[in-house]
């Protein structure tokens, strides 16, 4: 059965997210930084009249660092908590079918936890990351 | 207590009111089981209630009424018209005994017995007319569902936000003075209404704490104990429904430490603890909970009877209980049907158990910790969520960025620039003196990693479980209400954040958790033992001493413990005066004892050095640092001001005696609070005009009447039978004549050296 997915560039990389852990799509201001938090946590942001957690994807992956800080951010509701995941740019919402990871093929570092499957697009597999295990502190649910 | 007692007559005003209906539908259908178990509802509540409230006369009534229509439910009798006259008489009289409490009025308390009467099978069919009652004067107040003040309380926060944004947005795009002018308007109304709203969720856990001191006296000598209650935090603020929620668990958790762990008088001589247990109930705010301890000096939780019982009822197999740590064998007690003890008592084995308290904190977000000291006592603490969600919090800036601190924490806010303020560094660490307080300094920049511009600090003083700490950061902002959101969970993590807010500004901003930060940067609070305390609990630890140089050159060690503080005087303060150099220090003389000449500068540092209530000065040249005394010493060849040498990197470090020392140069005669001579029985004239400047200079306060809170040291009569009489106070009796004619103890009243030497005697008693 096809969802809807999210296709979004992420720390260097095109990703697939489910839209169901989509809340929203914005552009984050002014970023508080949070002295002592994971490095994950940028910090937080003023998102209309709440405040959001900003996480950067690529202190949760372990991967370098891309060369711009983008003010996309995707919106993900965890256990009552607003995050907001920085992105480097989106690109389309469409639905597809995923597919587990083909036997074999094991991700490195970080996107091997947040890597939960793929789908294809246009016959390029994209990866489907689950946001949750990008959250320090959120488990992911077990499927 | 009169919020409880309000809260009670509003209750069973309104029970009353609902259950009229139901009391003409039982006096028609006796047999309808609703309408009974309703109405004993209803008088079961009030007999719970009265007990709590201490109201003997409603707690009489309902018993009676209770029994009887428990009678009926078990079917043991039948409800007929008699019976349900009866009760509705006694239905009656509560409500007007109610009103009666409610206006002030006296309400005698003829024809109760007859009502009581009237229950009985068998008794006569008359119940008495209920006497008339002036008519109340209607009260202003309703009774509301928490419910509803949730939502008015959630639309308030949203409110403000919403208020806040627009209150941005304006100010962004530079409104006309007009619509600023309204805005201005709406931001007091919406202050107001917030004040209002908040005001009416929270309540002092008073509330809460003002029945326990009764029920734990009660509950004590229903047992035969002797317990003494310490309650602290009464002011700490709590939703009004969490207080409600907390009543039971708090009751019962009370009840269990008085009747399964405080032991009883013998048993705790035995163990060689005080007769009387201690009982400590204490509330404070932690971050975005509130922390109820309840902690009792008794036995304890016997793991291992837990672990049987729990083999024998079943629930647990050996191979589990093997698998457990002493912390899941401990969690036993919360699984039902488990109790130590093997009898349940009447006080808390009412087949409700640990399982029930927690199922009940828990059902509030609460969690309950277990820190158990075998044969030592039990200590409960409550996690309750603090659902306070406006807080009245000042802004800190640190750098560039702005922190937030809950006002309830903050005890002062001082410039370090100000007077009476001083920053010290002893080792690494630094402190802060602020007056005479002594406290340790945390550096809010440096311990977040944030650049602080370095001058213009200003300290706040926050208080936290155990003591203060002084925060040093670099702005102190406004003062400000704020909607208080939790953090995410890593975040919160950090230990240092209780929350996170939207202000006026648009910049979220981070509440501070000062309890959070003083754990981080490695604040240890030590509790100083009170008092009364066994003091065979104190552990040998490294004894502190302080290094200085003396006014000889020599650098000197001495214990810590002794010295009251460290300060510069003036030289021209010190004196050599009636055979002895003394200091004038704050009004009053102070014995000095010095190695050198202290006469070449204007200032000299001296070490104020205290022993109970004698105090000495000490001139050094200055203090160097606070070091572990060796415990190894080499004694000193003559007593001296110097007791020894130790060794400190192999240099030798004489250390100072404190007892020749204060044996030397200590006025006995400057005790703060001279033991009391109380004067006795028919001579009191003589005795104050002969003999009261004798004993006067010999150290004694000298009284002929005492006050409430007075105990004598002694009590010195010239009667035959001493009208005062204390156990353990010794009097000392004196004589006319010179010959002790009856060979008793009494002593000739110009006897001087006698006289001196039985009350030294007597006092020490």
């Amino acid at each position: 059965m096809s969802r809807l997915f999210l296709i979004a560039h992420l720390a260097g990389r095109a990703v697939a997210i489910d839209s169901a852990q989509v809340d929203s799509v914005v552009d984050i201001g002014a970023i508080v930084p949070v002295p002592r938090a994971d490095k994950q946590v940028k910090g937080l942001a003023a998102l209309r009249s709440r405040v959001v957690t900003v996480i950067d994807p690529c202190a949760a992956l372990g991967v370098a660092h891309s060369s711009e800080d983008s003010a996309r951010a995707v919106v993900t509701r965890i256990d009552g908590h607003h995050y907001a995941i920085q992105v480097d740019s989106l690109e389309d919402v469409a639905p597809f079918d995923m597919v587990p990871l083909a036997s074999g093929i094991v991700l490195d570092g970080g996107w091997g936890q947040a890597g939960c499957g793929t789908v294809e697009l246009d016959g390029e597999p994209i990866l489907v990351v689950d946001l949750r295990v990008l959250v320090p502190g959120a488990l992911p649910i077990a499927a | 207590m009169d919020d409880l007692l309000q809260e009670f007559i509003a209750e069973t005003r309104e029970t009353l009111e609902a259950l009229s209906g139901e009391i003409v539908a039982w006096e028609a259908a006796p047999d309808d089981r609703e309408r009974l178990d309703a109405i004993f509802r209803f008088v079961h509540t009030v007999k719970g209630s009265c007990g709590f409230l201490d109201l003997p006369r409603l707690s009489r009534l309902s018993h009676a009424a209770e029994d009887v229509l428990a009678a009926v439910r078990s079917g043991e009798r039948h409800p007929d018209t008699r019976l349900v006259n009866a009760v509705l008489g006694i239905v009656d009289r509560i409500g007007e005994i109610v009103e009666a409490i409610d206006g002030g009025l006296a309400l005698d308390d003829s024809g109760e017995e007859l009502l009581i009467a009237a229950l009985d099978e068998g008794a006569d069919a008359t119940v008495p007319a209920a006497a008339s009652l002036p008519m109340r004067s209607p009260t202003r107040s309703v009774r509301l569902n928490v419910d509803l003040l949730d939502r008015m309380m959630s639309g308030m926060s949203d409110m403000v936000l919403a208020r806040n944004e627009l209150a941005r947005r304006l100010r962004e795009e530079g409104a006309d003075p007009a619509v600023e002018a309204a805005l201005e308007r709406l931001s007091t109304t919406v202050a107001e209404m917030r004040d209002t709203v908040t005001r009416t969720r929270m309540q002092k856990i008073d509330a809460l704490f003002s029945a326990l001191p009764r029920m734990v006296r009660d509950t004590a000598a229903e047992l035969g104990k002797a317990v003494t209650l310490h309650i602290d935090g009464s002011d700490v603020e709590l939703d009004r429904e969490m207080i409600e929620m907390m009543r039971d668990p708090l009751v019962h958790i009370i009840r269990n430490s008085i009747d399964h762990g405080i032991e009883a008088p013998s048993a705790r001589r035995g163990a060689g603890k005080r007769e009387q247990g201690r009982l400590s109930v204490s509330a404070r705010q932690s971050g975005n909970q509130i922390i109820v301890l309840i902690e009792d000096d008794g036995k304890g939780i016997d793991t291992d009877a837990l672990v049987a019982k729990a083999l024998r009822s079943g629930s647990r197999t050996e191979a589990e209980i093997r698998g457990m740590d002493e912390r899941a064998r401990l969690d036993l007690i919360f699984e039902a049907g488990i109790s130590t003890k093997e009898v349940a008592t009447a006080i808390s084995g009412r087949g409700v158990g640990m399982d029930v308290v927690r199922a009940n904190v828990e059902q509030i977000g609460g969690r309950i910790e277990l820190t158990n000291a075998p044969g030592k006592g039990l200590s409960i603490a409550i996690h309750v969520p603090l659902t306070l969600s406006i807080i009245s919090a000042i802004g800190v800036g640190v750098g560039e960025q702005r922190f937030a601190i809950s006002r309830q924490a903050i005890e002062e806010i001082v410039s370090v620039r100000g007077e009476a303020i001083r920053i010290d560094v002893l080792g690494d660490t630094p402190i802060a003196t602020v007056r005479d307080r002594r406290l340790p300094l945390v550096d809010l920049g440096g311990l977040l990693g944030l650049d602080g511009n370095g001058d213009n600090v200003m300290l706040a003083i926050l208080s936290v479980p155990g003591g203060s700490y002084a925060l040093a950061v670099d702005t102190v902002l406004d003062h400000e209400e704020l909607v208080i959101k939790p953090s995410a969970p890593a975040i919160m993590m950090t230990g240092i954040y209780a929350g996170q807010t939207l202000p006026d500004t648009g910049i979220p901003m981070l509440l501070l958790d000062c309890a959070g930060i003083a754990a981080a940067a490695g604040i240890r609070f030590w509790r100083e033992a009170p008092a009364d305390e066994v003091a065979d609990e104190v552990h040998a630890a490294a004894v502190s001493a302080l290094l200085f140089d003396d006014l000889d050159g020599v650098r000197r060690l001495v214990p810590l413990s002794a010295i009251d503080r460290v300060e510069p005087v003036a030289t021209s303060a010190i004196r050599m005066s009636a055979g002895k150099l003394r200091l004038s220090l704050d009004g009053r003389i102070v014995p000095l004892a010095a190695q050198g000449d202290w006469s070449a500068q204007p200032t000299a540092h001296v070490l104020r050095l205290r022993d109970g209530d004698t105090e000495i000065a000490y001139a050094i040249r200055e203090a160097l640092d606070i070091v572990d005394l060796p415990e190894v010493m080499l004694p000193a060849r003559t007593p001296g001001f110097v007791a020894g040498v130790v060794a400190m990197d192999d240099a030798q470090i004489e250390v100072l005696d404190l007892y020749w020392l204060f044996g030397e140069h200590g006025d006995t005669g400057q005790r703060s609070e001279p033991p009391l001579c109380l004067l006795d029985g028919a001579d009191t004239a003589w005795m104050t005009s002969f003999l009261k400047p004798v004993i006067e200079s010999a150290g004694y306060r000298v009284a002929t009447a005492l006050d409430v809170s007075d105990k004598p040291a002694v009590v010195l009569t010239m009667d035959q039978v001493p009208q005062y009489f204390a156990p353990q106070v010794s009097v000392v009796r004196l004589r006319r004549e010179v010959e002790n004619a009856a060979s008793d103890d009494s002593i000739y009243r110009y006897d001087r050296a006698g006289l001196l030497a039985a009350l030294a005697n007597g006092a020490r008693v």
